[in-house]
């Protein structure tokens, strides 16, 4: 049986694709065969987070519609064994997505596949819940901000009543707080609500902290997940989110402000 | 941080704690309305047409709030009306 889980946030922006890209590499990299779903129809973007965007073909529409196979559809990433990308359509449709469609398509590949990311798009209209409808779990992904907060709010409360399994009165998702672009100095002067203050809010398990860090857009530039770049503190801590995903116990870091040595503060670094 | 800023400081609550209080408060409120019913707007609606047949009120003198425990459910009515002259 494959897991399926939705990456979701509510706000756009906070870093849902990001998250995507790199939890499902990690995943791979733990070598379960793993498949990372662009939900974000009409503005695909995890091909160009994870380099393969010259490669695309057909899409999760294409297939839908039954214009590709799924085989056609599926790019195998270069990087990392196990894993496969499906994107998004572009098609400007909104009514592309048809539950009856994705379900047919998350039953085909459940068949191949040990984990299924669906990359959630922002909102939390229809696409946002066809993202989240058939997840056994779901990453809500939330900046230390107030929107951000609120809105992870929003659809954890969505994920309680809209869900496959809310419907049909099952075991309730698995939910996980992912927090992202965290930024320790800033929350040790005051000025940023802290890890604890999201999770009295929240009031969910927490996955894991995301420093605000340059690797992440480096990355991005790259089109590499920032999870392989095992030098950056973004990279790491993603790694640790998902060795706590396949249960293991991983105490949390870079939480604390990094004292500046006196040369480094006279260069101004 | 200039000199002076480090005074004034001192007494004013942060700004992180500030966010914290108020999304607090809000995302209860959220919480609380989304497990009421649909019908619980229209039927406030109604029920304040009918009290402003007889008394002229707001409909902000009209509060209705639906509490759920284990096994009942019960429906606050709080309804303020003017002063008598």
């Amino acid at each position: 049986m494959a897991k399926i889980i939705v990456v979701t946030s509510g706000k756009g922006g906070v870093g849902k694709t990001t998250s995507s890209a790199a939890i499902g590499t990690g995943i791979a990299l733990k070598g379960h065969k793993t498949v990372i779903i662009d939900f974000d129809v009409g503005l695909r973007n995890l091909d160009l987070i994870m380099g393969c965007e010259r490669r695309v073909v057909y899409d999760f529409v294409n297939v839908i519609n039954k214009e590709a196979t799924l085989s056609q559809a599926l790019i195998k990433d270069k990087r990392t064994k196990d894993l496969f990308i499906l994107p998004a359509s572009q098609t400007r449709d909104k009514d592309a997505l048809t539950i009856e469609g994705v379900q047919w398509v998350l039953e085909e590949l459940a068949k191949e596949f040990d984990y299924i990311i669906c990359d959630s798009p922002a909102g939390i209209e229809k696409g946002a819940q066809m993202a989240l409808y058939f997840a056994d779990a779901a990453i809500v992904v939330t900046n230390p901000e107030v929107s951000s907060v609120r809105d992870s709010d929003r659809i954890l409360g969505i994920l309680q009543s809209k869900s496959k399994r809310a419907e049909e009165g099952k075991e309730p998702i698995e939910e996980y707080l992912l927090l992202t672009r965290y930024h320790p100095g800033r929350v040790a002067s005051g000025e940023m609500l802290s890890v604890s203050d999201v999770e009295d809010i929240l009031a969910i398990p927490l996955l894991g902290v995301i420093p605000e860090s340059e690797a992440v857009l480096k990355a991005s530039n790259q089109g590499t997940p920032v999870i392989l770049d095992s030098e950056s503190e973004a990279g790491l801590a993603y790694m640790d989110a998902v060795d706590r995903l396949m249960g293991e116990e991983r105490p949390l870091r870079f939480l604390e402000v990094q004292k500046k040595g006196f040369i480094k503060r006279l260069l101004g670094g | 941080m200039g000199i002076f800023d480090y005074f004034k400081s001192k007494n004013a609550p942060s700004s992180a704690s500030v966010a914290k209080d108020r999304l607090q408060i809000i995302v209860a409120h959220e919480r609380s309305k989304r497990y009421q019913p649909d019908y619980l707007p229209q039927m406030q609606q109604e029920i304040i047409d009918v009290i402003r047949k007889y008394v002229d009120i707001g409909s902000e003198d009209v509060q209705i709030q639906l509490d759920n425990t284990d096994d009942c459910s019960v429906l606050e009515l709080n309804v303020t009306l003017p002063e008598q002259n």
